[in-house]
């Protein structure tokens, strides 16, 4: 993924009327874009909405969806929570890390693997999303297929 | 002649499991044929099992075709599809459907019936009617409406809608927010979402009424970010709204100003307890506040504020259209209404029912679910979330009611039912409740922070079997001090669903990880 630079992290601001009640937001439609957070984005955003870095990065730091690595051009999220595991996601999950020869939060050949705490398709678990989509009943053959995919368009 | 009406969700579940694909070859198919159809996007039934679930509009009845696959729509094309013809994926008509007949839709109505982001077919379904009645009748009379109907709210906590609204009415302010609690995060709940998918602009318009009746010229949906779809379908259905002239100022000459932000969460759990919801609101660190002052008091930026789940605002409209008193009709005791209970994991037919309370788990899992996906026994059933308890087979009698619930050491929470058959290993569940409480919690109070950390560790050794009995009573030391010295339910309840594993399912912590 690309890094985002100083401009477009302005431009971000200033679609957010430059509101630092907006730093959740403005966080998120960094990482939905870029992936991640780096740290001179948590310099200039404390800058730009007159917060401290402190502040800034409090927030960077509390929410899991906001990276600091970079992460793989696919990410790969595989749901951990109740309803996944009483249909096999702790089985899948270490299918998967063993299949990827990676573990969880890594990144390797593309792909970061990230566990999820329920994407609320727990009719149909378990549940995998990859690139923001998400797939249902997912067992080991389904998930080599969606790997597949992903191999295909790198 | 109209074209043919072809229906297939546009919803996160029938999409996780090829809906997309289906609507695609239905659209070549049809080209390639030369046949004209109109492709509606609805939302699900509900009948998350029978996803993707195709419907086709012969004569004014939907005749439905289930689990449906891309593959398929060339053989049901060719076995006239278009005149609901027989094929191995034809169900029958929608409305005949068992699962669906026997439930009592107040809230989900117009979940799967009608185009999510047509302003039209909303209105065709009275669409907006609820808000227009709260014009003529007033805020008194929305507020009186909704004490007399005996609404909870549905997010878990269970407290009465009419009495936190009418608290923020008679607060005096500049202003005053309604902030819409859409951050379902709870294992095993996905309604809130399926609601936002289905039927979007409800809760639009019970949005709305609650800030007319309270007297809130501004909202904010607080919505999770691992619900992509149902962001990009609630932004679309709010500019539909507003561009339809019934979200922003002087609201169809009303009078009444009112208008919706909708917020993204960023991936933590806590952030579905009210106060962290409001913290994160305000773009900062979702940690929990002490209460008192009630949010109805001061809530978003210090302002009265009602917050509520995506549930509890939208069962308001029906409320408003057919009376208080019709919904108090429904349900039992102090528990009044219907709940849209969710049937998740290891279950045969998953899916959403919404039938009034005092229905029983077992009638929902055996009834409408059909017991378990794998055929063997249920060993257990967590109702509630994550923060829920472990209720063993034999107690699958307990009729749904708040408090029965609270009888038996258990909640009923969102309404989410995770069942798990006889391979689980409850000891690790029990581990996973502390281990999940130690990944989201806020920090802020020392019970939650530090105790779920050493629940983990003492969890572990009790399945190692070191010192078995000084650690079973170092856990229930553990968890009263946790129940009882918590901030919020986080800390406070994830002892729930590890002393239920201590008292039903104690010898698991012997054999776990031996199987």
């Amino acid at each position: 993924m690309a890094r985002i630079d100083t401009e477009t992290t302005s431009q971000i601001v200033k679609d957010h009327n430059g509101k630092p009640e907006l730093l959740v937001q403005i966080l998120q439609t960094i990482v939905t874009r870029f992936g991640w957070v780096p740290p001179e984005t948590v310099r200039q955003l404390a800058e730009e909405l007159n917060l401290s870095r402190a502040d800034v990065h409090g927030v960077v730091e509390y929410y899991h969806d906001f990276r600091t690595k970079e992460p793989g051009k696919h990410i790969v999220k595989i749901c951990q929570a109740e309803a996944c595991q009483a249909m096999g996601s702790r089985q899948l999950t270490d299918y998967a890390q063993k299949t990827l020869a990676m573990s969880m939060y890594d990144t390797e050949n593309d792909i970061t693997l990230e566990p999820v705490y329920c994407l609320g398709n727990c009719a149909c678990s378990p549940a995998v999303m990859i690139d923001g989509k998400t797939y249902g009943r997912v067992d080991e053959s389904r998930f080599n297929a969606l790997l597949n995919n992903l191999r295909g368009d790198k | 002649m109209a074209r043919t009406k072809i229906y297939v969700p546009r919803e996160t579940a029938a999409v996780s499991v090829g809906a997309d694909e289906v609507a695609l070859a239905i659209a070549q198919v049809a080209k390639k044929n030369g046949v004209d159809i109109e492709l509606i996007r609805n939302g699900s039934w509900g009948a998350t099992w029978l996803e993707p679930l195709l419907e086709v509009e012969v004569d004014g009845t939907r005749v439905a075709y289930g689990n449906v696959s891309a593959a398929d729509i060339a053989s049901m094309f060719d076995a006239d599809l278009l005149s609901g013809g027989k094929h191995e994926r034809r169900l029958g008509p929608t409305d005949e459907i068992p699962y669906l007949v026997n439930q009592d839709r107040w809230t989900f109505w117009r979940c799967g019936r009608i185009n999510p982001l047509s302003i039209e077919d909303f209105e065709l379904h009275q669409g907006f009617r609820a808000l227009k009645k709260a014009f003529v009748d007033g805020a008194e009379a929305v507020l009186e409406a909704v004490a007399e109907s005996g609404l909870r709210g549905r997010g878990g906590a269970g407290f009465p809608t009419g009495i936190k609204w009418r608290t923020v009415a008679n607060a005096e302010a500049d202003q005053k927010y309604i902030a819409c609690n859409a951050d379902e995060g709870d294992s095993g709940t996905f309604s809130d979402r399926m609601l936002m998918e289905g039927d979007p602009l409800g809760l639009v318009e019970s949005m709305a009424i609650a800030g007319f009746a309270v007297g809130a010229s501004k909202g904010y949906i607080y919505l999770r970010s691992e619900y992509p779809l149902a962001h990009s379908i609630l932004s679309r259905a709010i500019e539909t709204a507003r561009d339809a002239g019934w979200l922003g100022e002087n609201i169809k000459d009303s009078g009444f100003d009112f208008d919706i932000e909708l917020h993204l969460g960023a991936g933590s759990y806590v952030c579905g307890e009210e106060t962290a919801m409001l913290e994160s609101l305000e773009g900062k660190k979702g940690i929990v506040r002490f209460k008192p002052p009630l949010p109805a008091l001061e809530g978003l930026f210090g302002k009265p504020t009602v917050v509520n789940n995506v549930i509890s605002l939208a069962s308001v409209a029906n409320i408003i259209n057919l009376g208080g008193e019709r919904y108090a009709g429904m349900g039992v005791d102090r528990s009044k209404g219907t709940l849209a209970f969710q049937l998740a994991g290891n279950i045969k037919r998953g899916g959403l029912v919404e039938k009034s309370f005092g229905v029983t788990l077992r009638e929902l899992i055996e009834d409408w679910g059909g017991g378990t996906a794998s055929g063997r026994p249920v060993k257990a059933v967590q109702v509630g979330g994550p923060l829920g308890a472990y209720i063993p087979a034999d107690q699958l009698d307990t009729p749904m009611d708040y408090e029965a619930f609270i009888g038996i050491g258990a909640m009923i929470g969102h309404g989410g039912i995770v069942v798990f058959d006889d391979t689980a290993d409850m000891a690790q569940l029990a581990r996973f409740a502390m281990e999940f409480c130690a990944i989201e919690s806020c920090g802020k109070c020392t019970p939650c922070r530090i105790g779920s950390t050493r629940g983990v560790e003492v969890i572990d050794k009790l399945i190692e079997g070191v010192d078995r009995e000084q650690n079973h009573e170092l856990l229930v030391d553990l968890c009263d001090t946790m129940e009882g010295a918590s901030l919020c339910a986080m800390g406070g309840m994830t002892p729930y669903p590890v002393r239920s594993v201590l008292k039903y399912f104690a010898e698991d912590f012997a054999s776990s990880g031996k199987k």
